[in-house]
């Protein structure tokens, strides 16, 4: 897993790539709270090069998106693989997580 | 103040032990240093099976009866902690590398300088210390490691393990953790009028935390259970209750369902869970329709939705966790549900027992020696086909 961090205007957006599991999931969250600190007002993160997603990956975005929620602040995520879609549809996380075909979908979403 | 530390000096220089303890009084006086003295290798290995507590051994190489060099490999049949210092003559790097390959921490030259002596010696205490407290939290893992075992084997006495026998169905359950401690349970609840619930459920993330989550998360599904109207107001309650004071943002996905044995109805509600199967008679299969909920502990006030299919009689319904479908080969593809079908497509289960174990051994043998993330687990009812 390997996760890199950048500004889009003002937007902050985190692309990660590889497999999320409990073997990483804390690594993962340590890296999206840092995200989370910078008092962005909008997140996106873009989930296209992720290959798979554990339980215990979803709770880490669960977690940045209450906390950004707690901020007031935007979260979304984009650019879902199918297989990765499924897991957002079974978990029922796509439900309270915004989900996105695309960045700039996404980025469009949240800033207008 | 800890207590001075002892030091088995071993020369046959008669005039080393008064020269020591006059050079090193300071020391000896603050309390930093007590000294043993021998003659020789074998004195040596008697003054250390008298004084268990030595500390370091300073050894001379060329001695009478036994030398340094063996003195040094007999040291470690006493004590395999005790570290040696080596004096050797001023360049005689062959005897000094001899030691060093035989365990000697380190050496000094003679003639002996006292100053590098105590220098060398301190280094050895505190390499020691350091090995000491090493030693002392890998014993602490080690029981760290006892009691996350017996925390697992707690978690695994809780699984219902023997499952009541009767003539119209058949009820089996497993799980195999991937780590000491899984999030992974199933239960299987007596209900009134005859009816059986079927609980499985999938925690977020393993170990401890998720152990402690699933522990609570099992007790509310028990007590929602009982005395409720159905499987969707079982999760709507268990949810609001998890959501309350979680702020690690935890959540468990759960599959609940009702079987009722007067009309072979199951009524169900699924939180988040992946979709149970149903694996006919002839070996078809038919994934059971979801009904949208969310895993429980996200979202509080949540509707939980419910739905009912019939069992045939000959019907076998596997309710199972993603670590079966998401167990992983060394070419890292998924085993999936395509694969879980084909299994049975290919040989119908004729009973709730043999389905198990032929998903777990499909698993184990598309795994082989891929290490597994998540645990596996399977709870399998089979409505028999003679009926009462």
């Amino acid at each position: 897993m390997g996760i890199h961090i950048e500004w889009n205007d003002e937007v902050l957006i985190a692309k990660a790539d590889g497999r999320l599991d409990g073997t990483n999931a804390s690594a993962f969250q340590k890296e999206l709270e840092t995200a989370v600190d910078t008092n962005a007002r909008v997140l996106i993160l873009d989930l296209e090069q992720i290959s798979y997603i554990s339980s215990a990956g979803l709770r880490v975005i669960l977690l940045t998106a209450k906390s950004l929620l707690n901020k007031n602040a935007k979260f979304a995520v984009c650019s879902l693989s199918a297989q990765i879609r499924e897991v957002f549809e079974i978990s029922g996380f796509d439900k309270i997580i915004s989900v996105h075909a695309s960045q700039a979908e996404a980025v469009a979403a949240l800033t207008h | 103040m800890p207590p001075p530390s002892k030091i088995l000096v071993v020369d046959d220089e008669p005039d080393l032990e008064p020269l020591m303890l006059q050079r090193m009084r300071r020391y000896i006086q603050a309390g930093h240093y007590t000294f043993l003295f021998a003659k020789n290798g074998l004195d040596a290995l008697d003054r250390l099976n008298q004084h268990k507590d030595v500390d370091v051994v300073i050894s001379d190489i060329n001695m009478p009866k036994m030398d340094g060099l063996t003195l040094l490999g007999r040291i470690h049949e006493i004590n395999p902690h005790i570290p040696s210092i080596v004096i050797s003559a001023y360049d005689d790097m062959k005897n000094i590398r001899t030691a060093m390959n035989r365990g000697a921490f380190d050496f000094v030259t003679k003639p002996l300088d006292f100053g590098d002596l105590h220098l060398t010696i301190d280094r050895t205490l505190t390499h020691l210390r350091e090995w000491r407290e090493a030693l002392a939290s890998h014993d602490n893992l080690l029981t760290l490691q006892n009691e996350l075992n017996v925390a697992g084997k707690i978690q695994q006495s809780i699984l219902p393990g023997r499952f009541h026998e009767r003539p119209d169905y058949q009820i089996a359950g497993q799980m195999e953790p991937a780590r000491n401690l899984g999030g992974d349970f199933f239960d299987v609840l007596r209900l009134q009028n005859d009816r059986v619930g079927l609980v499985i459920a999938d925690v977020s993330d393993k170990g401890v935390p998720a152990a402690l989550f699933m522990m609570c998360s099992r007790t509310l599904i028990k007590g929602a259970a009982i005395g409720s109207r159905g499987p969707g107001e079982v999760l709507g309650t268990v949810n609001n209750l998890l959501c309350e004071d979680n702020d690690v943002a935890m959540f468990v996905t759960v599959f609940y369902a009702v079987y009722d044995p007067k009309t072979g109805e199951l009524t169900y509600a699924n939180g988040g869970h992946n979709a149970p199967l149903i694996i006919h008679a002839d070996g078809r299969s038919t994934v059971v329709p979801m009904t949208g909920g969310i895993a429980l502990g996200v979202v509080p006030d949540f509707q939980y939705g419910q739905d009912t299919v019939t069992l045939s009689p000959g019907d076998i319904l596997l309710l199972y966790t993603d670590g079966v479908t998401e167990a992983m080969n060394d070419a890292d593809q998924e085993f999936g549900l395509d694969r879980l079908r084909a299994l049975f497509a290919a040989s119908p289960p004729k009973d709730s027992q043999a389905c198990n174990t032929m998903v777990f051994e499909a698993v184990k043998v598309f795994a082989g020696d891929t290490p597994q993330s998540d645990d596996v687990t399977c709870l399998t009812f089979h409505r028999k086909e003679a009926e009462p």
